[in-house]
């Protein structure tokens, strides 16, 4: 099945020059060019994953990124011009999974949106349990949900999968260039904010005290790791 | 002031000197001695106070004792004559009253009827006539309670040799003397007058006691007056120096706290601008200045913020089309098989000329976000091993295509510092490449090691090193150690500038050391705890190999090299003081270094022993814990990348 793609881009060029891209690489694309027919446009075409540009008229694309994110646990990937701190970190916050910096492969991006819809392989029954006595939570594998006191937790994929990597070897140290070679499925090390920010996320997800973390630890200087019983 | 005083105190205490004389005698000298020193030094007003003090007590003193002492002298002249007058008035009445006596037998019994008479012509003062024949004294009453004895016995004898005339040899003579004695009234200050008296053959000696009691108290009342008026003057003149010069001082050390206020960043401090003196000057001066510099600041900063913008907005623009560009050069790149090979070969630049336009474009906006002051250090808790060891796994592909071996001397324990990890591994990516670029086939030794407070990472080549002076200009942008060199990797020669930037961001340093034939090393020292001063380095900037490097080379080049004994290059840089950037110290400092290289040998070319012929090889395995590339991640490679 060919997987459906949103590029958000107000680039007419970019646009259809990605648009050349993917339908080469097999995807089908639909173009949206302004931040507030993004929305609408993703309800319609209910794509796999989203390319979402930063910098767009009428709604930023943080904004859009937002809004999807209250809808949909589907991938974004954000196509920044900047690589600076404050603008990576502030759209991975309000919730996409992965960037790319602009200019880009094209190469590299076509990686990047693989590695992100390659999931729902795995369908072993895999039930998982991580976390302090008292505070744990179940991890369904192939259903991909997540519980705590029999509540579902509403995970993004991505989120998701950095949960499973990390319980499937409690008490084992994942550096961040581990995580991302295993969850984001950079070969070399990349940028360690993505691990960072996501972890974040998913702690405001699953702990009941995101300041003082008991299922997802840090281990200073090298990383992060499960907490368990 | 007792606190001010105790604040002092603590301060002593802290200096060894005083420290050693605590609980002892010297200690409240000491302290009053430098606090005494410290005020004088730091207060104008006080120094104008003690100064005009000084001045004007030894002038008013000097004034107060010579008019004090001629106004005295006035009193006891004029006493002295008016008494000179009253005594040979008194003598004359008594020879003529004497003479008037024919009797000499009379003349003694009638003594004292003439001393009654002289004494009531006195003003108070008393009158002695003795007689020399007999020497019987009948002095006269004076006007209180007298003691006849006292009055007589308080004559001084000098005095009564020379109106007896037994000092001048014969005849007496009218003389005078200041004495001070009690006659029934305590002790007095008195003028005591002797005239001699002649008398048909008796000789008698007629004496006035004036009392000085009058003249004492006016000579007190005048010495006390002068003394007040002058202290009270010198106190004034204290007073009117501390108010001038308050009137002065004040609006400095309004304009100095103006100042540095304006300094910590209130760009809208100003000074209070009253009436037209030069003090008003001073402060409309000082206004202008800081209206200027806020002016100045204000535009300097709307500008970095227009700088930043542009960055930014530069950073879109031109990164958007360049990203359909980019895409569209691969297509045809993709493709370039199928094309004429003219067609194919552009294409290939196409696709080779974008990789360097987009690094060019990446470092300048880089550079730009530095110059802007917009870049941030992202620092957290990283182990710096893995980033050495995944930098030197990255770059092996370049360092096999040039055929050299890269070394890593990297502790097996974790060295955790709070640094900004992707600038780290930029810098090191900078450096290795660098070194990779530079170093003719020849091994590279990449040393990371930690101390308490600083990491250091040292990247040394043995390639063709630098030239003397070259080592600040490897910072440069754009610079070139030798522009007709083919580049390999492709550098945009901004790298080592950023890197410095880098470096500088995290508070570190990023330091070179070359010297032609021996290779160079990079040194790239950060502080552990972000945000911590840098005194020293964990390693050192010029490697501990250089000598031996320099031992081959002299070698190699035969005798003509000459002394065969390396001379010692100091072995620890002294810690910059904070005047100092630390690139600029260690640079002086190699520099400084240079001195000790034999001319000879340091421009020898390096005769060049081939990188495999193992001559170069024992220098870098000899190292202790060294390990290849990839060691520690567990990847399987070969301990030789060439």
């Amino acid at each position: 099945m060919r997987a459906r793609v949103l590029v958000v881009d107000d680039d007419p060029a970019l646009a259809e020059m990605l648009g050349i891209v993917l339908r080469s690489e097999g995807f089908l694309p639909s173009f949206v060019a302004d931040g507030e027919r993004a929305l609408g446009a993703f309800r319609e075409a209910r794509p796999d994953i989203v390319l979402l540009d930063l910098m767009l008229p009428g709604m930023s694309g943080i904004d859009v990124c937002r809004a999807i994110r209250s809808e949909s646990g589907i991938p974004i990937v954000m196509l920044t011009a900047k690589s600076d701190t404050v603008d990576v970190v502030l759209g991975l916050e309000s919730g996409a999974d992965d960037y790319v910096v602009k200019p880009f492969k094209p190469k590299e991006l076509v990686a990047r949106m693989r590695a992100r819809l390659r999931r729902g392989e795995d369908v072993t029954p895999e039930l998982l349990t991580i976390g302090p006595n008292g505070n744990q939570i179940t991890i369904d594998v192939p259903a991909h949900t997540v519980s705590r006191d029999g509540e579902e937790v509403k995970l993004t994929p991505l989120e998701f999968d950095l949960l499973v990597a990390l319980a499937r070897k409690p008490r084992q140290v994942f550096t961040r260039e581990v995580l991302l070679e295993q969850v984001w499925g950079y070969r070399h090390a990349a940028d360690t904010r993505l691990v960072n920010v996501h972890v974040q996320r998913l702690r405001a997800k699953i702990e009941p005290d995101p300041e003082r973390p008991e299922i997802i630890l840090t281990v200073r200087g090298v990383g992060y790791k499960a907490g368990t019983g | 002031m007792s606190t001010w005083l105790r604040a002092q105190y603590r301060y002593l205490r802290q200096r060894p000197l005083v420290r050693a004389l605590r609980r002892t005698v010297g200690e409240r000298v000491v302290l009053a001695w430098v606090t005494g020193r410290r005020a004088w030094r730091r207060s104008l007003q006080l120094r104008m106070v003690v100064i005009t003090l000084l001045v004007s007590g030894v002038l008013v003193g000097a004034f107060g004792v010579v008019v004090a002492s001629m106004i005295t002298e006035g009193l006891v002249n004029a006493k002295v004559t008016s008494a000179r007058e009253q005594v040979s008035q008194g003598a004359k009445t008594m020879g003529q009253q004497l003479d008037a006596i024919k009797d000499p037998l009379d003349v003694r019994t009638s003594i004292p009827g003439v001393l009654a008479r002289l004494s009531a012509n006195t003003e108070g003062a008393s009158v002695a006539i003795i007689s020399d024949d007999e020497d019987t004294s009948t002095p006269s009453p004076p006007q209180a309670s007298v003691n006849n004895a006292q009055t007589v016995d308080a004559i001084p004898h000098s005095l009564r040799g020379y109106v007896s005339g037994a000092r001048t040899g014969g005849t007496g003579v009218v003389a005078h003397q200041f004495i001070t004695a009690d006659l029934g009234d305590g002790d007095e200050p008195y003028l005591v007058y002797g005239s001699p008296v002649t008398v048909s053959n008796d000789q008698f000696e007629l004496y006035y006691f004036f009392p000085l009691n009058t003249e004492q108290q006016a000579a007190d009342l005048v010495r006390t007056t002068v003394v007040a008026t002058g202290v009270a003057l010198v106190v004034l003149l204290a007073a009117l120096a501390a108010l001038t010069t308050r009137l002065v001082v004040q609006p400095v050390r309004t304009a100095a706290r103006t100042a540095q206020r304006l300094s910590a960043g209130l760009l809208d401090q100003r000074m209070e601008v009253r009436g037209e003196d030069d003090l008003a000057l001073l402060a409309a001066s000082f206004n202008q200045m800081a209206e200027n510099l806020q002016r100045q600041i204000i535009r300097l900063e709307e500008m970095s913020r227009l700088q930043r913008r542009f960055t930014s907005d530069v950073s879109h623009e031109l990164r958007t089309p360049l990203t359909t560009v980019r895409m569209a050069a691969d297509l045809i790149y993709a493709e370039r098989d199928e094309f004429d090979p003219a067609m194919a070969r552009s294409a290939e630049l196409l696709h080779a000329e974008l990789d360097r336009f987009e690094e060019l474009l990446t470092d300048l906006l880089e550079i730009s976000r530095f110059d802007a002051g917009f870049a941030v250090l992202d620092a957290e808790p990283t182990d710096v091993g893995p980033i050495v060891e995944s930098v030197t796994e990255r770059l092996s592909p370049l360092a096999q295509r040039c055929g050299v071996r890269i070394d890593l001397n990297v502790p097996a324990a974790p060295v955790i510092a709070e640094v900004d990890p992707r600038r780290v591994e930029r810098v090191l990516r900078n450096l290795v490449g660098n070194a990779v670029e530079h170093a003719e086939a020849r091994p590279i030794v990449v040393t990371l090691h930690a101390d308490e407070v600083a990491v250091a990472i040292t990247v040394r080549d043995h390639g063709i090193g630098l030239n003397t002076g070259e080592e600040k200009l490897v910072f440069n942008r754009f610079w070139r150690a030798d522009p007709s060199r083919a580049r390999q990797t492709g550098g945009t020669g901004l790298g080592l500038s950023i890197a410095l930037e880098d470096a500088r961001l995290h508070g570190g340093w990023l330091e070179a050391w070359g010297a032609p034939g021996r290779g160079a090393q990079f040194r790239l020292t950060l502080p552990l705890r972000a945000g911590d001063r840098l005194t020293s380095s964990p390693l050192r900037l010029i490697p501990p190999d250089a000598d031996s490097v320099r031992a081959r080379l002299a070698l190699t080049a035969g005798p003509a090299a000459g002394d065969p004994s390396p001379t010692v290059v100091p072995s620890v840089a002294l810690p910059p003081s904070a005047d100092y950037l630390p690139t600029d110290f260690a640079i002086d400092y190699v520099a400084g270094g240079y001195l000790v290289v034999d001319p000879a040998v340091g421009d020898q070319k390096p005769a060049g022993p081939s990188p495999r012929d193992g001559a170069v090889g024992p220098l870098a395995d000899s190292a202790p814990g060294q390990r290849h590339p990839g060691d520690r991640a567990g990847l399987a490679r070969g301990s030789h990348h060439a």
